[in-house]
């Protein structure tokens, strides 16, 4: 505990993506003093990974949209698991925190009226991503990053100090977040640069550390996807919902090795770009499932006329949801059709001129010119899946964010959970960020106003010093790195993709074992920039969320979304009716049934009764909603 | 396709450090961070590097590769020959913090000193309108990912620390162009001031940063030299200097 920093502030917030930056600028508007916490430099945060933009029902190119049609999407997306309260609060502010990004210099494409233009995007009925080239996440995070400095400069003028109310503290890992009296009174964590400890007191804080991918092998994530705020959350005492729910992005780069698992946009799917197998054959159509039937084209000739006319043409099936098109192609692979790689082949130089694709897909076409010697304009890209997104995470209240259970805590982004239910839109994650980013930013202001200050105990300082500091006293014990790998090895082999009971059940004892060794692991070297050191924490975290899935996935038997198991194929109505919820007892994780709460009659009657058939049971329907 | 790779790595920190060399496996398709990871992973859990995306979107892992500033998961082991050692070393124009890792706050300071950008007041949420090619402008600096290399390689501060104090760099130069030809800003006087204050005019135009840009913007041609041009007009534009020669008259 030699030189622990210590600071106050009235809200932290753990991670600087979209979500938790759009939670500081909330809670600093409303005049309280902010600390964000990021565990890279600023700006880097996965944000930045989004390419092809954020939904939001502007209806700037097609006016028939309207946030009933991205409710409607996104609860059909989500095979109605989602939390109903969430999407509709989502699909509804959407437009205004995308406008909002305009006011703070946000440089949007155009369309020819001099709007913001929006594209097509898997699962949703109208051009509604709003889009910058296929960087939209670039610039999602330089804007929130540049209104963050604006903001410090307006309280340059006003206090002298453009660091009084908000500080950004980079390179800092937090390894527990701290409680007094049953409520959050602050964080624990140390600089990754130095290995100094630092205490962060406040009343309220606001966990934003996005997914988990890192707990898989093949992943589009960075690094920092470790989970460390679903474990964190757990370890507070706050539960995770969904745990069993992970999207396989179906196009990730499949070689070279070193590149497998990078995201290959979706919007080259939306620009045109269609997928064969090794013999030639445009496969997706033979996947549509009977519950998109009448909105998917089953032939070539309309699939085709689609992206000429919208109104009187069913949509591309390479538009389907992601977990549909994952599934598609994990099957074409699994009975040889696949590519040298073991990948499909997605092709978008066939139909889209080679300057058109420069400019619409910048990124992409260098990514494959660089790392893949692949000329995009001229030659198909070999495509496979890749863990991208985690759906279950920290169980909130919709309305404000707050983790249920833990008074102070609040969760918002990829690491909260509800929002999209078995399987996410693509697009739906910007924007996610922006309107649960601000309400998240809102509960805290609210709740710092109602509890003040709750000051940390000596005792829960010492816990925290000692979780530190346990790496280091030991000699000789396991390699974080090879304890990591072996995880991946785990969740990839037996609670990947595709999943069956007696695997999983393997799953969850290895990663018990794993857990058990992992207690005993030893670093090399000292405190200061030592990537060793950081991975024991990172491991721990991956090991929670592991388990969490693997246990939420042995419960549930039926294939749902990003859940697939061979030995329960189909998707079953009564299954639609639970989530599942799990939490740490200190030794371990439970997994128990909740029951989710009913769609409102205004919502319900949103929706094609027919349709509604497809998911819910007879009773379910006989009662038209809650109210 | 696995072969040996003769690699030389700086470690060490502020107070002291050198060169080591390593033999590491490299398989065909992989680029440097791929083998300094595996090094890590094997031989130095302790080498500090920082990285993020490994795929060019993030500008994380910026370090010198045989002397060239470029980022690790962009540059493939392929593209040195099989005998060449491959030798990476820590940004030099910022100070080292442990082995590859340097401390790159001053690029954090200077973007605080850029003033942000100022909406319309009259202008309401959702009620801008612009077009495609006036945005363009604007959008070719904000594919910066902030890797910083510009900076590195700029010779302003690269071995003249006595000079970041009084310029921003080649990265917050395109920031001022960005704001300044972004076509809803109200702030006046961008050009004057990345001048007056932020050390524009040290910029000798050599175009090596533009050279290292691995988002291939066009820092000189299109940010620099026209804020330069424009500068000139400003403070030597007869036009305006006979204006403001009208103007004293009516106040005298």
């Amino acid at each position: 505990m030699t030189n622990m920093e210590r600071h106050n502030y009235d809200v932290l917030i753990i991670g600087a993506g979209g979500a938790g930056l759009r939670a500081a600028v909330e809670a600093r508007e409303a005049g309280l003093r902010v600390a964000i916490i990021c565990k890279s430099l600023f700006g880097k945060a996965h944000t930045v990974m989004a390419e092809g933009g954020a939904a939001a029902s502007m209806a700037n190119v097609n006016d028939k949209d309207s946030w009933m049609v991205h409710f409607r999407d996104t609860m059909r997306g989500g095979k109605f698991l989602n939390h109903y309260r969430m999407a509709e609060l989502h699909a509804k502010e959407s437009p205004d925190r995308i406008w909002e990004l305009e006011t703070w210099g946000a440089l949007f494409d155009r369309t020819k009226e001099g709007k913001i233009s929006q594209r097509n995007f898997g699962g949703h009925e109208y051009p509604r991503l709003a889009h910058v080239g296929d960087r939209t996440g670039l610039e999602l995070i330089r804007t929130m990053q540049q209104r963050i400095v604006a903001l410090q400069q307006k309280d340059g003028r006003e206090t002298g100090d453009m660091e009084s109310h908000i500080k950004v503290f980079a390179e800092l890992t937090i390894t527990d977040i701290l409680k007094e009296n049953g409520k959050v009174s602050g964080a624990y964590g140390y600089w990754r640069e130095s290995g100094t400890e630092v205490l962060f007191e406040a009343p309220a804080v606001v966990i934003a550390t996005g997914g988990v991918g890192k707990t898989f092998k093949i992943t589009s994530n960075s690094w920092e996807g470790t989970g460390d705020g679903h474990a964190l959350a757990l370890k507070a005492g706050a539960n995770l919902v969904d745990m069993e729910f992970l999207q396989f992005h179906p196009t990730g780069m499949v070689w070279p090795p070193s590149v497998r698992g990078i995201l290959v946009t979706e919007s080259v799917r939306g620009e045109g770009g269609v997928l064969t197998n090794n013999i030639g054959e445009r496969f997706m159509f033979k996947y549509i499932p009977d519950v998109f039937k009448d909105k998917y084209a089953d032939n070539e000739a309309e699939a085709d006329r689609w992206y000429l006319d919208q109104d009187n043409n069913r949509r591309p099936p390479e538009l389907l949801p992601r977990d549909e098109v994952a599934r598609a192609i994990n099957s074409e692979v699994k009975a040889g059709r696949g590519t040298e790689h073991g990948g499909v082949f997605l092709d978008v130089s066939k139909r889209i001129p080679a300057d058109v694709i420069k400019k619409r897909l910048p990124s992409m076409w260098h990514q494959f010119y660089e790392l893949a010697g692949v000329d995009i304009t001229k030659e198909a890209m070999e495509v496979g899946p890749t863990c991208h997104y985690v759906m279950g995470g920290v169980e909130v209240e919709p309305d404000n964010a707050a983790a249920v259970g833990v008074p102070g805590l609040f969760a918002a982004g990829e690491v909260a959970g509800g929002m999209h239910g078995s399987n996410r839109l693509g697009g739906n994650s910007l924007s996610d960020l922006l309107v649960f980013g601000r309400r998240a930013g809102m509960g805290a202001v609210e709740y710092v106003k109602n509890n003040g200050a709750n000051p940390v105990s000596d005792a829960s300082i010492k816990a925290a010093t000692a979780r530190i500091e346990a790496p280091f006293s030991r000699e000789g014990g396991e390699n974080s790195y090879s304890l990591h790998a072996e995880l991946q090895e785990v969740t990839h082999n037996l609670v990947g993709i595709i999943r069956t009971g007696k695997e999983v059940e393997e799953a969850i004892e290895k990663i018990a074992d794993i857990r058990k060794r992992s207690a005993n692991v030893s670093v090399a070297g000292g405190r200061k920039f030592n990537p060793g050191f950081h991975l024991a924490f990172d491991l721990d975290n991956m090991l929670l969320v592991a388990e969490s899935t693997a246990k939420s996935a042995l419960r549930r038997e039926e294939s749902r979304g990003g859940h697939t198991r061979d030995d329960f194929p189909g998707m079953d109505s009564k299954w639609r009716q639970v989530n599942h919820i799990a939490s740490f007892d200190g030794k371990q994780v439970n997994v128990k049934a909740q029951p989710l709460p009913p769609m409102p009659k205004e919502l319900f009657e949103l929706f094609d009764i027919h349709e509604l058939e497809k998911y819910m049971t007879p009773e379910e329907i006989a009662k038209g909603g809650s109210n | 396709m696995t072969r040996k790779l003769n690699l030389r790595i700086w470690r060490g920190d502020s107070t002291d450090g050198g060169l080591q060399d390593v033999v590491v496996e490299a398989n065909e398709g992989e680029v440097v961070l791929d083998v300094i990871h595996r090094v890590q992973a094997t031989q130095m859990g302790d080498l500090a590097v920082r990285w993020n995306c490994k795929a060019g979107k993030c500008g994380s892992c910026s370090m010198e590769i045989n002397g060239k500033p470029r980022l690790a998961c962009m540059t493939q082991v392929a593209s040195y020959s099989e005998d060449e050692t491959i030798t990476v070393t820590p940004l030099r124009a910022f100070p080292v913090i442990k082995d590859l890792v340097t401390d790159v706050s001053f690029n954090y300071r200077k973007a605080m000193e850029i003033p942000a950008y100022e909406h319309p007041k009259e202008l309401a949420p959702g009620e801008a309108r612009m077009e495609q090619v006036d945005v363009e402008r604007s959008q070719e600096f904000r594919k910066c990912i902030e890797c910083f290399l510009c900076q590195d390689t700029c010779h302003v501060i690269r071995d003249h620390e006595e000079n970041k104090k009084s310029f921003a760099g080649p990265r917050f130069f395109i920031r001022i162009a960005e704001l300044d030809m972004h076509p809803l800003d109200m702030l006046k006087n961008r050009k004057r001031t990345a001048q007056e204050e932020h050390g524009l005019g040290m910029c000798n135009i050599t175009k090596c940063c533009t050279e290292v840009c691995p988002e291939h913007i066009k820092i000189t041609d299109n940010a620099i030299i026209p804020m330069k041009e424009r500068v000139v007009d400003i403070k030597y534009d007869p036009a305006r200097m006979f204006a403001g020669l009208l103007k004293r008259e009516k106040r005298n």
